[in-house]
């Protein structure tokens, strides 16, 4: 029979076709896994140390040149403070705005369907799009935000065409970009709350909504809140889509974020070599997140 | 009186919710009544919401003969077909081979998938660009897809879902005369549905949107996707033609949110599964 012969065979080749096998199994994403993300990452990080343009044949190993240039850049120094305001703004409020939704559905028995596709239907759509129709509803003259603002008498600003106002516009466009998103996580990790431990709170005395909060829901919500701050600040850091749509860095480099100002200098200006160094540092910051992360994950999270 | 005090909670409830979802749909609400407003009536009275003089046909004709719509939807289409098949055919074997077979590099593999999990697009951008300067690439659809062929998010993902998978039945597999590779096609595979849905939801949500490769390696209008698409559009429109641009946004942003609304639970739980587990 022939399942018998397969045992036979099994039995007498064991370990050594196995890891054959598996190795063939595996090899097409080893091999992409090395040429798409583990050589380019090397590669950016030696050109980083040299001052290869693109269209010049050679190049030659400036040693941290780049590095030294970049302190004293003061477009990078520019992109890298907006960057940091911009996720000081976006990540605390799509967050908090999704754990505040996510709560709202989760209490509410109608309508929870319907809520929950509208909030999260901005995650669906292109952004590049809708950062164009943004773009209208900013318009300093026939937007509606403005000539709603107008309605109570207010003066609204030139969102996106004022220096002082840009990095709040795009922040705007940014919460309500990723609201949806935390949110559906945050729905996920209120459901798997087991309901008796709200009714153990209750009897220990927690009253208030606000108590049962404190002592149920948040620390129940733990790794999900840390997961999604994670995910959260490490999407505004990379923004770029509506900065590159709508401002292009401007007014006067007020929206200049670390993304546009390493695609400008690497793709418009083609200094590879110097952007290779900004690079180093975008993947530096990436790191140094999901190290917090973890840290956090080892101290403070009750549950995994 | 517990009653009337519940009630008044979900009228402030349901109140604050229907008042947050007004502002979540109102990009969507000016969207669709500006594309069919005629260029004077967008600026005279903006927050008037029903055009006045229905300017829907000219809007979308000038939409669609600026830039041909049809070409970014269709390389859209093909862009995000080609990424998600060839991830899935590359991830789902290795994956196998790390949660099921006697693998001797499934540790190192580890490792790797996790740095490269930390390593987006962005920062390999660079080096492949100038690669794939010289080995003249640019403007094809290789460009386009070759660095997403490998996803390590697929294989961590496929990989948690795989452990789960029982020994027995692989071995009954193994019994039955089946060859590791058609296990993975017959067992595997028709056993990790919802993660490769999961998947495939969040692979084309990611690419269909993704602006900033295309924008580097394309400069052909013939190869251009969704996003970069938008973005000559735009560019050629130069004024505030608003009445076009969202007339031409409401075509681009149509399919993918179409496809949103049909499957809308999928398309949630396959966030909350990818999410959760990335």
């Amino acid at each position: 029979m022939a399942s018998v012969a397969t045992v036979d065979h099994f039995a007498v080749e064991p370990a050594a076709r196995e890891a054959r096998v598996a190795w063939l199994l595996a090899l097409p994403a080893i091999v992409l896994l090395f040429l798409f993300i583990l050589l380019p990452t090397l590669a950016v990080i030696v050109l980083g140390f040299t001052d290869f343009e693109l269209g010049y044949a050679g190049f030659r190993f400036v040693g941290f040149e780049n590095y030294a240039e970049l302190v004293g850049d003061r477009t990078f120094l520019r992109s890298l403070w907006n960057t940091a305001v911009y996720t000081i703004i976006v990540a605390p409020a799509s967050i908090i705005l999704a754990l505040a939704i996510a709560m709202l559905i989760e209490a509410e028995t109608r309508g929870r369907a319907f809520f929950r596709t509208v909030y999260f239907l901005p995650v669906a759509s292109l952004l590049v799009a809708m950062a164009t129709v943004w773009q209208f509803l900013f318009h300093p003259t026939i937007g509606p935000v403005n000539a709603f603002l107008a309605f109570f008498g207010i003066a609204g600003p030139n969102w996106l065409g004022a220096s002082g106002t840009v990095l709040y516009g795009l922040a705007i466009i940014g919460v309500w970009q990723s609201v949806g998103f935390n949110m559906v996580l945050f729905l996920a990790g209120l459901t798997a709350i087991p309901r008796e431990l709200y009714a153990a709170a209750q009897i220990d005395g927690a009253k208030s909504w606000f108590d049962r909060f404190r002592l149920v829901t948040w620390p129940m919500l733990g790794p999900t809140t840390l997961f999604v701050t994670t995910i959260s600040v490490i999407n505004s850091v990379k923004v770029f889509e509506t900065v590159k749509t709508l401002t292009e860095g401007g007014p006067n480099k007020a929206s200049e974020v670390l993304l546009f100002t390493i695609y400008q200098e690497g793709f418009v200006y083609l200094r590879v070599g110097y952007a290779s160094a900004m690079t180093v540092v975008f993947l530096a910051i990436l790191v140094a997140l999901m190290f917090l992360q973890y840290r956090v994950l080892d101290r403070k999270v009750h549950y995994a | 009186m517990t009653t009337t005090s519940l009630s008044i909670g979900r009228v402030a409830r349901l109140t604050v919710l229907s008042f947050g979802a007004l502002i979540f749909l109102a990009p969507y609400i000016f969207m669709i009544s500006t594309a069919g407003k005629a260029q004077s009536e967008i600026f005279s009275s903006s927050l008037w919401l029903i055009p006045q003089q229905w300017s829907y046909i000219e809007n979308f004709s000038k939409a669609l003969s600026r830039v041909s719509m049809s070409t970014l939807l269709i390389n859209g289409v093909i862009v995000c077909a080609l990424i998600f098949v060839v991830q899935v055919v590359v991830a789902i074997p290795c994956a196998y081979a790390m949660a099921k077979l006697r693998f001797q590099a499934a540790r190192t593999m580890m490792v790797l998938v996790m740095i490269g999990l930390l390593v987006p697009i962005h920062a390999t951008a660079l080096p492949l660009y100038v690669a794939f300067d010289r080995l003249s690439v640019l403007n094809s659809y290789l460009a386009l897809v070759a660095p997403f062929s490998i996803s390590v998010f697929a294989i961590f993902l496929f990989l948690q879902f795989f452990r789960a998978i029982p020994d027995d039945l692989i071995q009954a597999a193994r019994l039955d005369g089946m060859s590791e590779a058609g296990i993975v096609v017959r067992v595997v595979v028709p056993n990790a549905w919802p993660a490769i849905t999961a998947f495939a939801i969040f692979s084309v949500v990611a690419h269909w949107n993704d602006l900033f490769w295309p924008l580097i390696v394309v400069t052909n209008q013939d190869y251009a996707t969704p996003p970069l698409g938008l973005l000559y559009f735009r560019a050629a429109e130069a004024g505030d033609d608003y009445g076009a641009l969202m007339a031409a946004t409401l075509i681009i942003t149509l399919p993918l949110v179409t496809a949103f609304l049909l499957a809308q639970k999928r398309f949630v739980e396959g966030i909350t599964m990818t999410g959760l587990k990335g």
